[in-house]
Parts: C-alpha cells; structure tokens; sequence
C-alpha cells in the first residue's frame, strides 16, 4: 500500500516507507540517534536539537526527529559535523542545568547523564549558567517536586500534561533567557490544577521532575520496634518493579517482590488486591441500588453514570475539571484507602495491635496516590489510614540499599489476613481491569451465571484504545434483580485525561447513555502510572498488561464476590456492602475545586 | 561587476496615483498562471530578508489541494534598524491590500490576515478604514477577499513565518518544524502565503508595469528595488528606495559621515562590513563578502569611529538573548554564552582565545537551530569579532 523512499544512511542504503522519520529510519538499521526532547507518546517538538544529522549537501544540519525521509536522501549519523555540533549542543546544555549527578534523584537514570557519559563530556569551557539564575525547589506538593535548576526545557512534561492529560498544569513561559516551565501564574504545583499523576516525572529525561519520595521514613518506621509496619501492594507494582531491578518489561515478579518486602523488615505484608476485591463488592452493590432507583423507584435525582474512584488523579481532575458531576462518582474510597483504614480498625483488632502502633506503608505506581492518602477526608480509622505512599521506583531504591539480590530471592506468598486476592483485583492495574472486575461481579449477582465469556475473559473492555465501549444485556435475572431483565448494561472505559475529557464531554453533552464509566489518570492504567519505572512508552505497557492479564488467568479464584477473606471480613466485620461500619470506612466524598 | 554599479534613487513604492481601484479590477481579469509566470519573469525574491523566489511561494500554494486557504502579510517589523513597513502601511497601504486581494485571487485564498508588529498599534485604525474602504470596492466588483488586522503582542520571534502563525492561533509564538512549509500547511494547517509587507508591494508595482520594467532595475539574481532603513551616525537617516546591486562604498559615499568605520547590512542578524571591505560589497542577494550573500532586510546601519564595535556586539546579543523564543537549546544557551563570554573576555576573565571558540559555537548555532534567529547570530557575531578583534579585547 505505502509507498517506500531510497536513501542511504552512512553509505548504506535503506528502503523505507513514505513519511517515516531520519530518525525511524535510522531505528531500523540499527543505529541509534541520540534524543532528549522525543518522547513516543508524544508529538515531535524538534527542539533539544540533540538528534541532529548531516543530508548531504545542506549546509545545516537536520533535526532527525522531526525530518521526513525523502527520496536520495544521504544521510550521515556520525559525520565529524554532526559529532562535533551535537557535543556543542550538550555542553551548552550541561552549562544550564544543574549538573551535580551525584546529589541527584535520578542519578543513574537520567537521559542527560548517559548522554553525557557517552559523548566524554570532561571538561567544561562554557560559562555555567545555574549559579547566575535564582532557582528554588518547588516542594509543596506531597507527591511531586519541581527544581528548574535541572530542567533542559525539552518541553516534555508540558506536552505531557497538554497531549496524554489534557491538564495543562505545566505550560511554558517568558523567553529567551528566561523561558521557563511553569504552572499558572507561577505557583506552586501544589496550589494549581495538576492531578498528581506524576506522568510528567514520568517523561522528564532528568531530575527536574521528581516524586516526593518518603524512603527515609519508611526506613524509621521499620527500624522503630514499637511499631507495626503494614504494607500494601498495589495490582500494577509487580508487572513493573522487575524493570527497576533489571529485568525485562512485563516481568511478574508477583512472589518475589513479597519475599523481598520481607526481609525489608516489613511486619506484614499484604495486598492492595484484596480492596480491590472489596471495591468490587462495594462498588458493584452501590451500581446496582442506583440502577433500582433510576429503573424502579424512577427517582430522577440518581446520578447515571456512574464513574469509577479508585484512580486518584482522575478524582482530582473531575473535582477541577467537571465538579458538578461529583454526584456521578462512585462513593467508594480507592482500594489504597479502604486498605488504610481497615488497617487500623479490622486488621488492628483482629491482630490485638494498638491502631495507633500501626504504620501503614503502601507500594503503589503512582503518585497522586501521595496526595490521595494526604487528603484530609482520608482519617476515617481515627488516624491517617495510609502513611506513607512509595512509587515502584522508591520500592526498588529500598530492596538496593538493602542490598537484596532481586533475582535470587525465592517468591513467597502474601502474609493474613488481607493478603487474599482474586484475578478480578490484579485486573484493576490494566485499564478496564476495574470494568471487568466488576462485570464479572455484577453479571453473576444479577443472573446467578457467569458472564458470557469464554473463560471470564471480557475483551471487549480489554485493550489499549483511549476509550472503549461495551454493553451486556441482562437476561433471565434472578428474582431480587428481576427488574433489570431485558436492560443493556452499557459501560464505557476511558485511560489517560484527555480520553476522560472526551467522555466527559459526550456524557455532558447528553449524547452518552452509559450506566457505568471506568476511568484511569494514566494511560494503559495504573500499569503505565506516573510512579512505575522508566521509561515507560507504549510497546512496555503493553508488556505490563499481558503480564497483568497473565496473573490473572494463573490465579484459581478470579472474581472478587469469591474472595474468601473478603466473605470473612462482611462476616465478621462489615456485615453487609454498603452497611453502616462500610459506609463509615470505605465511602468517602468530594471536594470542588477551580479550574485556577 | 555589481560593484561598480552606482547607486540609483528610484520612486515605485510611495508614488501614490490612486489608481489601485483600476489595477485590482484589470489584473485579476487575467489568468493566476499568467500572473505567477510574471512573478516569475520578474525574479522578485522576498524582502523580508530571506529572499525566497515570490512567484514560486505564490504558484506552491496556487497548486496546494485545499477548500481553504490564507494570505498573510507579515509587518511584524522587527529587525533593530528596519523601519520601512510602517511607512508602506501608513502612507500606501492600498498597494498592499490590493497585493494581498491578487495573491487571493492567483491562489485561491479568499481571506487575509495582516500581522502587525505590538509596537504599531497607532497604525491600527487608518489601517482598519483603509480596509473597511477596500472591503467596498471589492464588493462593488463581486471580488471576494476579506482581510483583517491582527496585533502582534511584541515578541521579535513573531516575525518568523511560523512562530506567526503559532501566534495567531493562539499558541505560544515558537517556530514550527519544516517541512511542512507554510505553502502546504501554514495557518491552521492550510497552505498558506506569507509576504514581507514590502514584497507585497513590489508585486503591485509588476502588476502595475510589468515584469521587465522590475526586472530592468537591479543585477543580475538581485533584480528591482528595495526600500533602506537608514540609521545610525547618518547626517540623513530615513527611507530610501534604491535599487538592488549598489556597493557598500557607494552607499557609504552618499549617507556617511565622512567617519564611516563600519555599516551593519541587515540588522542585528545581518553582517557587520568595516570599511576596508567597503569596496567590496554589493547589497543583494549575492554579496561577495567571505562568501556569503549579504542579507537584504533594509536595515543599514552606519557607526562611526566614536562607536565602540564591543558595545554594539552587546547590544546585538542582549537583544538576542531577550528575544529567542527559547525553545531550541543552540538559540536559548548559545545566545547567552556568546553574551557572557564576550563580557569575560573583555574583563579577562577568559582568554582572547576564547573569542575563537564562541565563534565555533555560533557556527554550530548556524547549523542546528530550529529556526532563522539563532541561525543568524553567527552573521553579525563572526563579522564583528574576526573585523574588529582589538575592540573585543582591550
């Protein structure tokens, strides 16, 4: 179909489709250009100058990313041209950042440092800017840290926050000199309408844009012997830990990574699975009441759609974005929070511990899940349900200062209780996981038979499309649910902001009929949050959700409402979903927020 | 042979006659091929300074596949020392939205836009009645062409083509990659021409008495007229149309004052010509000077021997420093290196020797920025420093 061009590429020559980039071009023989401000999911900027090559007979050179392939093109990668102009152009960009690697967080994985260290940059000639300029760390946020000192300006963050988010929390401004990136009007993070979703630190090259990190604390908290050290583990964490560690992406490190929390010193390690399971029980059952109302009691007042609450940069978003539809939003606390808080009430008491003993510790791959855990509504065990939120990434910086070999632990299972957990609850890591998770559910509470899909697996909802749809007739309903016979449960799935706008804007125009709405800060899910490793791009989350799907069909027990720990916990404990003790611990509520 | 040509006063531009009801209405009587092919025959190049062929960048959108498409004349005039727009656009600015109504007709665009520079904001209502009464008349003849003013809001990187277009769509004004070239995806991605104010009116006057009458005037590659900024230590500064392929001496001869020790061609992202290379300068397209076309934005600007050539070299690269857009790393850090280095160089802080590799820096400037600005610090930056040395260091 595609047409194809000629070119030679340092003497050799290339056939390669129409429209494809030097720098594509050059991928595929192998040969790698270096880049800083192109990012695969994201559009070409051609601005850090980084990628530059020679076409022979043009007296400038050519930004390889942002060039097309033209027919007879001769192109040289590594001409002494090119060498010496792309030297110059790291340099010039060692002068203005702030260069001390060995005090940095991303030291070792910073896209500025390789570079650096491949071009033998030893000497510094040029004037060094930094100290010139009066920077100051922005570190106000609980989940993200912003120093300008060490920012190139290659503008991936902005288009990050613009093109994957639809957020624009960070934007570009001034110029010359003085071209920053900055929130509006200048303020802090903290103070504007960033989700905390961290996808930003996520696509910096370098350490300008970090998480808050709490390692130092977490470490007190275990070496303190008056203190319980729970932990939890989100879904997403072992399909992404392995990477940080040195293993290839898509890795389930599932048992490995408990046995490594373990000899951390942790007291009991425990999985965010098992809340995601009971988000399940807790989420299916509020759908359903809502359902009877709008359908049975015709009281026109219930919010439909309603909108899943686990991903706590969407909650941001919609409390910025679109805050009269709060009322939409499942009142389910995320699984990290209902973890927190049964932490220090069911678990304290079931183990005899004073709740106020307990440090309650969560692995997550995310950072708005910093935020999350911080927000004032978030006490509902009478103490600060989570304590400290970890990123995958600072996970991994803990098992290497403890100096644990990764890959010579043998994998161990999940401490009790609350260490049960189906492949409905490692589902919620992949986007649509939550969806499923809770048709599996739903489905079989409504007919008494499973979903009608071959071995649970429930493609249609499945997939890396920024927004999909599905719908379910429901036929043949036991008689508690007989009012829903013959009604097409319509859902729709909804990853990465500016997806999320898209609903958003279909639902608020009317056009959208949806009953139930899954939605996901992050693109592909928690599996591509803003605290798993990097990189992240595209062809890794899809090795991260096969992973996660893996899990998933590897487990017996794969729908929540069979969770066995979770019967016990209605049994014992919570009595029934959305009882009195649930709705004091596991609901929550919103706040409305400006755009400014 | 340009440099002996001698320098030749002519009068197309201001001649005011009226008459531009008559030529909109004659001229697009005719083919848009035929008007292209008369561009063409003419060999008008832009007068912005780049000098890109006017009939080519006309017939590239004429043949662009689009229902909508756009002209745009760019009076971003920013250049230190160019002040020739304003004067077009207030004293005859008919000319040039009868220009911009033909290159309509010629490519099929039925809208135009004129991007005026922030500082001209004074212009902006004669310039709207000026409109309003041309908007008439091309009602009266069933021509449909619609142009509006939009203001620029200061930023000199507005004047690059695509940084206009950012900027009139309401981004951020910062040059875009090419290709693709405003021909084919310009202002909201359709094929677009954008015209220097000047050029514009330079294809009225072809249009007005043919492309030989243009062609005549001029050397060869450097054909017809162009109007001259004229500043500096000057007993007669103002606007001059002069033709095309004059030597520097000449020039020197007829607007010095008497202590010429240097003339800045083009602006600060011109080149410096001191005056032992007087002799050897044309002012066109090709110049003669190390090779490199000496570029023709209008912007002359004369120093005598009271002028400290460093103190001018500051100036430049703090205006350069203050307006890259700052996007592209060469630009936003090379300019502030070249401006720091200089300054420790003249303090001592760094060798004299230093002065060589800042200019190995301004060449790699010139190879990898993303766009003209930082590609022309290298012009006045390497005249500056190579021609006048000395003053850099003591």
């Amino acid at each position: 179909m595609s047409k194809k061009v000629n070119l030679t590429i340092n003497g050799f020559p290339v056939e390669i489709e129409t429209g494809k980039t030097i720098l594509e071009a050059a991928d595929s023989q192998g040969i790698t250009i270096p880049t800083l401000c192109y990012h695969k999911d994201l559009c070409v900027a051609g601005n850090c100058r980084v990628c530059i090559v020679e076409v022979t007979g043009q007296k400038r050179l050519s930004a390889a990313c942002a060039t097309p392939c033209e027919e007879g093109m001769e192109i040289l990668t590594n001409s002494l041209k090119v060498r010496n102009s792309r030297k110059h152009i790291i340099e010039l960009l060692l002068t203005e950042h702030n260069a001390d690697c060995t005090k940095c967080y991303r030291n070792g994985n910073c896209e500025l440092q390789t570079l650096a260290s491949e071009y033998k940059i030893m000497t510094q000639d040029f004037i060094e800017l930094v100290p010139l300029k009066k920077y100051s760390i922005d570190a106000y946020s609980p989940s993200i840290m912003k120093d300008d000192s060490k920012c190139i300006r290659c503008q991936r963050c902005v288009r990050t926050c613009a093109e994957l988010q639809g957020v624009n929390a960070l934007t570009v401004a001034h110029k010359g000199d003085e071209m920053k990136i900055t929130t509006f009007l200048e303020k802090h993070m903290r103070d504007v309408v960033c989700t905390n979703c961290g996808q930003c630190i996520n696509h910096c090259p370098t350490g300008a844009l970090v998480e808050k990190n709490y390692i130092e604390e977490v470490w007190e908290a275990i070496a303190n012997p008056k203190k319980h050290v729970v932990v939890q583990t989100a879904p997403a964490v072992r399909v992404g830990l392995g990477e940080e560690l040195g293993l290839p992406p898509g890795t389930r490190v599932t048992g490995k990574m408990v046995a490594a929390l373990k000899r951390l010193g942790f007291d009991s390690v425990l999985d965010t699975d098992f809340t995601a399971d009971l988000t399940i029980m807790e989420e299916g059952t509020e759908l359903l009441t809502r359902l009877k109302k709008a359908l049975v009691d015709k009281d026109e007042t219930v919010d439909l759609p309603m909108a899943t609450s686990c991903s706590p940069g969407w909650i941001k978003y919609i409390e910025h974005m679109y805050p009269e539809y709060l009322g939409n939003l499942s009142t389910c606390k995320s699984p990290q929070q209902m973890f927190g808080a049964l932490a220090k009430t069911y678990y304290a008491k079931a183990r005899n511990i004073e709740p106020d003993n307990i440090v309650s510790v969560s692995i997550m791959p995310c950072t708005a899940k910093k935020f999350e855990a911080w927000r004032p509504e978030m006490h509902d065990s009478g103490y600060r349900d989570v304590d400290y939120v970890l990123t995958t990434r600072e996970l991994a910086i803990l098992i290497k200062q403890a100096g644990l070999d990764f890959e010579k632990i043998e994998p161990v299972k999940y401490d009790r209780l609350m260490g049960d957990s189906t492949g409905a609850g490692v589902i919620f890591g992949a986007t649509g996981g939550v969806m499923e998770a809770a048709l599996r559910t739903v489905y079989e509470i409504v007919t008494g038979r499973e979903v009608p899909f071959d071995n649970l697996d429930i493609t249609p909802v499945r997939g890396m499309e920024g927004v999909r749809e599905a719908s379910i007739k429901i036929e043949n309903p036991v008689e508690d649910w007989a009012f829903l016979d013959g009604v097409e449960l319509k859902c729709a799935v909804a990853h990465g902001l500016v997806n999320a706008k898209t609903v958003m804007e279909s639902v608020k125009s009317g056009k959208a009929d949806y009953h139930f709405i899954e939605f996901m800060a992050c693109p592909g899910g928690c599996l591509g949050g803003g605290g798993q490793p990097i990189p992240t791009n595209p062809e890794i989350r899809k090795k991260r959700a096969e992973a996660i799907y893996a899990e998933d069909s590897s487990l017996t027990i794969r729908k929540s409402h069979e969770n066995p720990e979770v019967l016990k916990l209605y049994k014992d404990f919570l009595k029934e979903p959305l009882g009195e003790v649930s709705h004091h611990l596991l609901h929550t509520k919103y706040t409305k927020r400006q755009r400014y | 042979m340009a440099n002996s040509h001698q320098l030749k006063r002519v009068d197309f531009i201001f001649r005011n006659e009226n008459d531009w009801e008559k030529i909109l209405s004659n001229t697009i009587k005719k083919k848009p091929e035929e008007l292209v092919n008369e561009l063409m025959s003419s060999e008008l190049k832009g007068r912005g300074g780049a000098g890109f062929p006017t009939g080519l960048k006309w017939k590239f959108t004429a043949e662009a596949k689009s229902e909508k498409k756009y002209v745009i004349c760019n009076a971003d005039e920013g250049e230190p020392g160019t002040f020739k727009d304003r004067e077009i656009l207030s004293r005859v600015p008919y000319k040039v939205l009868t220009a911009m109504a033909v290159c309509g007709y010629v490519t099929g665009a039925n809208e135009g836009f004129i991007y005026l520079r922030g500082e001209y904001k004074f212009l902006q209502p004669e310039l709207k009645k000026a409109i309003d009464e041309f908007e008439y008349y091309c009602n009266e003849i069933e021509f449909d062409f619609k142009i509006s003013v939009f203001m620029g809001s200061g930023a000199y990187i507005c004047g690059e083509e695509t940084a206009l277009m950012e900027s009139m769509e309401g981004k951020r004004g910062e040059p875009r990659n090419k290709p693709p070239f405003p021909s084919e995806s310009g202002y909201l991605g359709k094929p677009t021409v954008i015209n220097n104010v000047e050029t514009l009116v330079h294809t009225f006057t072809i249009f007005k008495y043919g492309a030989k009458k243009f062609y005549d005037l001029g050397v060869q590659y450097s054909r017809g007229t162009k109007l001259f900024s004229v500043s500096g230590d000057t007993p007669k500064p103002g606007i001059y149309e002069l033709e095309l392929g004059m030597s520097l001496q000449d020039f020197v001869y007829e607007f010095g004052d008497g202590d010429t020790k240097s003339v800045q061609v083009g602006g600060a992202s011109g080149f410096l010509v001191p005056r032992k290379k007087f002799k050897d300068a044309a002012i066109g397209f090709k110049g003669k000077l190390r090779g490199i076309s000496l570029p023709t934005g209008g912007s002359m600007m004369l120093f005598n021997s009271s002028r400290s050539m460093f103190n001018v070299l500051d100036n430049y690269l703090e205006f350069f420093r203050e307006e890259s857009c700052g996007q592209c790393t060469p630009c936003r850090v090379g300019c502030q290196q070249l401006l720091l280095g200089i300054k420790a160089v003249k303090r001592g802080d760094k060798p004299a020797a230093y002065l060589d590799k800042l200019i190995r820096l301004t060449e790699t400037m010139q190879y990898t920025a993303k766009c003209g600005l930082g590609q022309s610090v290298a012009n006045s930056f390497s005249s500056i420093v190579e021609n006048f040395r000395e003053e850099m260091i003591y």
